[in-house]
């Protein structure tokens, strides 16, 4: 199973349940899906599983919580018994993730640019030197217009897409095979989210990787991915190819494309969805 | 109601100084809405913690119904101005619960039925009874933004600083947040000030927008002009561009110094 057609990803049943004082609450319900060297969107209710899917995917889970699945496999490795040895290995090297409060993930007490430079000398031999340039020139390739200064500065001194964009560029370091992006470009303005975009997108389609994009905006992803997942209540409620997301079946689905609002279109108030308990069954 | 004059910020000093906010003019009317859109770290959340009293290196004027802003700000500006922070996870006291995120704004303010009002900001955002004593880390990063408006919403300021409120929802819950913000406003004639990279969500939410790169103002604008898509400065020409999705020979063809 290494073939260049082999699943990178493979997800069967995914659940993923955490303890709370009131209860469990279930956040992942019987989740299934599988990940080529492709896009793969995934959008839907808040809360409706998306960013524990991924962190399941990692091992990163928080401690309340527990992860089953028939099946969790990267490039056929089992992640559900894999030892913490494995797991390290596998998120240091082969599958990064872009978390989804990014400025919160840089350590806060270390300049941009060490953190950079010091992820870039884990994964390849080089001088302090080269280390620099190469951190200088992967802030300059996500668009950061003073690449110099934000080298030097700390995550609190970053705006908020700035430390989107700092994320992105670690990410890419190991060159993994799978980045997972949760709401990677959410603070950037719609140039530069497209920009940074494109650069994923050639790693897609230039070294094989595999893209799984966490976002809420339908029109990106549609424009953007080359299949997407929709997900509601912890479960995949629908999967369509991307560019066929405005012809989607589920009512949910219908109802979110519905809730945007349009620029040439306005209107007084905008139409809002009338949640059937029968999509959380 | 709100008014910046020649509003600049800088984050420290000599050589290593940024000149974050420069020369930036803009006004809004007593239950208005005004937009700032414009490139990631041009200075519009710099812009809205000028106003709300968090950066000490402002220069120029900045008005609060026809009131002189000066360095500090009083617990009256706290209860009528509220801002809602880009990133609600570093915004949420880590260690505090939702219940008490909510009820310490009441308590400082002096306001009385504390119960009944969390209850209420909660259900306003569509967050159940079930998340009042959940830690911020023990939610979703949209079930912590709608965490973080109902915080700035609770003791009913007249002003609101939002900035990418509705970024990490989904659209069916943004649908209803920005319904819930346009029934405030006209029903407490509320000023609102924001910051969106959404160009539909500003269209949908504001008369009147304001163009940013690199801390200046490059182009305002008033809805019907966003609408027609008809900018006049190249800049937001290929933001709006932009706005229309992904297209890689598009995105080739972008200029990053206009
Ligand atoms: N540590 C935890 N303890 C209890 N519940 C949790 C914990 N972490 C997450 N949850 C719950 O799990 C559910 C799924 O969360 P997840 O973060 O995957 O949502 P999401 O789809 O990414 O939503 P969003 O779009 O708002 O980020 C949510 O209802 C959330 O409150
Ligand atoms: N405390 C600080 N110290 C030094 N520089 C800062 C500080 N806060 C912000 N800056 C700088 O000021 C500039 C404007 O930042 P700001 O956060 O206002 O941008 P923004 O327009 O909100 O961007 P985004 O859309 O990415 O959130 C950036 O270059 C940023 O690095
Ligand atoms: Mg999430
Ligand atoms: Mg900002």
């Amino acid at each position: 199973m290494t073939g260049a057609d082999a699943p990178l990803i493979e997800v069967e049943d995914l659940h993923v349940g955490f303890r709370t004082p009131k209860g469990m609450v279930e956040a992942v319900r019987g989740v299934g899906f599988t990940l080529g060297r492709e896009k793969l969107g995934i959008v839907g209710e808040s809360g409706s599983g998306k960013s524990q899917t991924g962190r399941a995917i990692l091992g990163l889970i928080a401690g309340n919580g527990a992860v089953r699945a028939r099946k969790l496999r990267f490039a056929g490795i089992d992640l559900v018994d894999a030892t913490p040895r494995t797991m390290r290995t596998i998120r240091g090297n082969r599958v990064s993730m872009v978390l989804q409060d990014p400025r919160y993930s840089l350590n806060p007490v270390m300049t941009v640019g060490r953190q950079i430079a010091e992820a870039f000398l884990v994964h390849h031999r080089a001088s302090r030197r080269q280390a620099k340039e190469r951190a200088l020139e992967m802030l300059r390739a996500v668009r950061i217009r003073d690449p110099e200064r934000v080298y030097r500065a700390y995550p609190h001194e970053l705006s908020g897409g700035m430390g989107q964009r700092v994320m992105i560029a670690m990410m890419m370091i190991p060159q993994p095979d799978v980045i997972i992006a949760d709401e990677p470009t959410s603070a950037l303005d719609v140039t530069v989210s497209l920009q940074v975009l494109a650069i994923l997108d050639d790693l897609v389609s230039s070294r094989g990787m595999g893209l799984i994009l966490i976002s809420h905006d339908l029109e990106l992803v549609a424009s953007f991915c080359d299949r997407v997942l929709i997900m509601y209540a912890g479960r995949v409620v629908e999967s369509c190819a991307a560019r066929d997301l405005s012809h989607a079946r589920h009512p949910y689905t219908q109802g979110l494309l519905r809730s945007l609002p349009k620029i040439d279109a306005p209107v007084e108030e905008l139409p809002t969805l009338q949640r059937d308990p029968s999509w959380a069954l | 109601m709100i008014r910046a004059a020649g509003l600049d910020v800088r984050f420290g000093r000599g050589e290593g100084a940024v000149h974050a906010v420069r020369a930036v003019d803009f006004e809004v009317a007593p239950a208005g809405s005004i937009g700032l859109v414009g490139e990631s770290g041009s200075g519009k959340s710099t812009v809205l913690r000028a106003i709300a009293g968090l950066v000490d290196d402002w220069t120029g004027t900045l008005e609060i119904a026809g009131e002189p802003l000066g360095r500090s700000r009083s617990r009256q500006f706290r209860r009528e101005v509220q801002m809602v922070f880009q990133d609600p996870y570093g915004a949420l006291h880590p260690r505090h619960a939702v219940d008490r995120i909510l009820k310490e704004p009441l308590v400082i303010q002096g306001f009385d039925a504390r119960d009944r009002r969390v209850e209420a900001a909660l259900d306003e955002v569509g967050l159940d009874a079930s998340f009042r004593y959940r830690f911020p880390h023990q939610l979703s990063g949209g079930q912590r933004q709608r965490v973080a408006i109902a915080r700035a919403l609770i003791i009913e300021p007249r002003v609101l600083l939002l900035d990418e409120p509705t970024s990490a929802l989904d659209v069916s819950i943004q649908a209803e947040v920005l319904n819930l913000l346009q029934r405030l406003r006209r029903e407490r004639a509320l000023t609102y000030v924001l910051v969106s990279h959404n160009l539909a969500v500003v269209g949908h939410m504001c008369e009147h927008l304001v163009v940013m790169r690199d801390g200046d103002v490059v182009e305002s604008m008033d809805v019907a002009t966003l609408r027609r898509r008809s900018p006049t400065h190249p800049y937001t020409r290929q933001l709006f561009q932009a706005s229309l999705g992904y297209d890689a020979a598009v995105i080739a063809s972008f200029v990053d110094d206009l």
